[in-house]
């Protein structure tokens, strides 16, 4: 018990932290047609930033459900990882069944929280971590949906740009402070643009697109700067 | 869009999204620690958020002029460290002033 309450007390500014996001969320679901409980379901089933923007433009743009599939693949990959370092640091009680039910959990902030928590971490202490940032989450996204929903069109027009504006606010400070992501996406950018307006590669989907670019982009920079246990930007 | 498709999408999200968490979790006991593996996988957020926002974003608005303008906002913002609902909703203001200008 005390374990969880510590863990609920570390969660909370990451809560805070998610309400802004997912505030943005819930108005760029809403602004691309979506309604609010079902922007609100998106954010209590997946809770994951960048996967559920690319999810809501997909949706918008009626793409297939292979590429949904794909993208959130790609994108959430890296919890993959996260969950493998995890599953070091995690204590003998922490079983299968509770992995199962707690590992829906692993987030970027969460997972950087409890890997720098000192010894084991106990799936007491990893309930409570998430309880905070999952009702931050789910609340943010609900504001967001509902004041989108009241917004007049010309507003939430302009709020198509805001889930672009988001993915700029995460990838900016990341390329100014490492230059491999910094040439890596700008390469990444740099396909975007060849197959978007290459003649005879425009009827490629766009979330088919985003994907080859991205991985063809983070293959190149796997080869050209591998990273080393101690030196991941990410 | 259809109900039935929404939920369609939603429950793909969901079953890619937990088990691409949860299945590492249970199964794995050792690290990867392929310097490769290592790197690709922590480029590839910046590199998907990258490709999914250029040239995109510049047929946001409808304008492209106003959508310029407001990824120019939120280069500029994003550069000296702001939040992300900070930049967000000032290239979305941006973008909107530009576009009843």
């Amino acid at each position: 018990m005390k374990q969880f309450i510590q863990g609920i007390k570390d969660g909370g500014a990451i809560g805070i932290g998610y309400l802004s996001v997912s505030f943005t969320f819930g108005l760029a679901a809403v602004s691309s047609g979506l309604q609010w409980w079902e922007a609100l379901l998106v954010s209590m089933m997946n809770l994951t930033s960048a996967g559920q923007f690319a999810g809501i433009t997909i949706m918008a743009a009626a793409g297939t459900y292979i590429e949904m599939a794909l993208s959130q693949f790609v994108i959430n990959l890296r919890y993959a990882l996260m969950s493998i370092s995890l599953s070091q640091k995690v204590d003998k009680d922490f079983r299968a069944g509770r992995k199962m039910l707690l590992g829906f959990a692993v987030t970027d902030e969460i997972f950087a929280v409890a890997m720098s928590r000192e010894g084991e971490v106990s799936s007491q202490y990893f309930a409570g971590l998430a309880v905070l940032p999952y009702l931050g989450w789910t609340g943010g996204t609900l504001a967001g949906a509902v004041c989108g929903n009241i917004l007049p069109k010309t507003v939430t027009d302009a709020l198509g740009l805001a889930i672009y504006g988001m993915f700029i606010a995460i990838i900016v400070p990341a390329m100014k402070k490492d230059s491999r992501i910094l040439k890596i996406t700008l390469l990444a950018v740099a396909f975007s643009f060849i197959v978007y307006y290459l003649p005879g590669l425009r009827n490629i989907s766009s979330g088919f697109a985003v994907i080859i670019c991205a991985v063809a982009a983070s293959a190149i920079g796997a080869v050209c700067f591998p990273m080393e246990e101690e030196q991941e930007g990410a | 869009m259809e109900l039935s498709v929404f939920w369609m999408y939603l429950l793909v999200m969901f079953g890619v999204t937990y088990l691409i968490r949860v299945f590492p979790f249970v199964i794995f006991r050792k690290k990867i620690e392929n310097k490769y593996i290592r790197a690709f996988l922590a480029y590839i957020p910046y590199t998907v958020l990258g490709a999914m926002t250029f040239p995109a974003v510049f047929y946001a608005t409808g304008s492209f002029v106003s959508a310029a303008v407001g990824v120019m906002a939120a280069l500029g913002l994003a550069y000296r460290g702001k939040g992300l609902f900070t930049v967000a909703i000032c290239a979305s203001l941006a973008a909107f002033l530009m576009s009843i200008i």
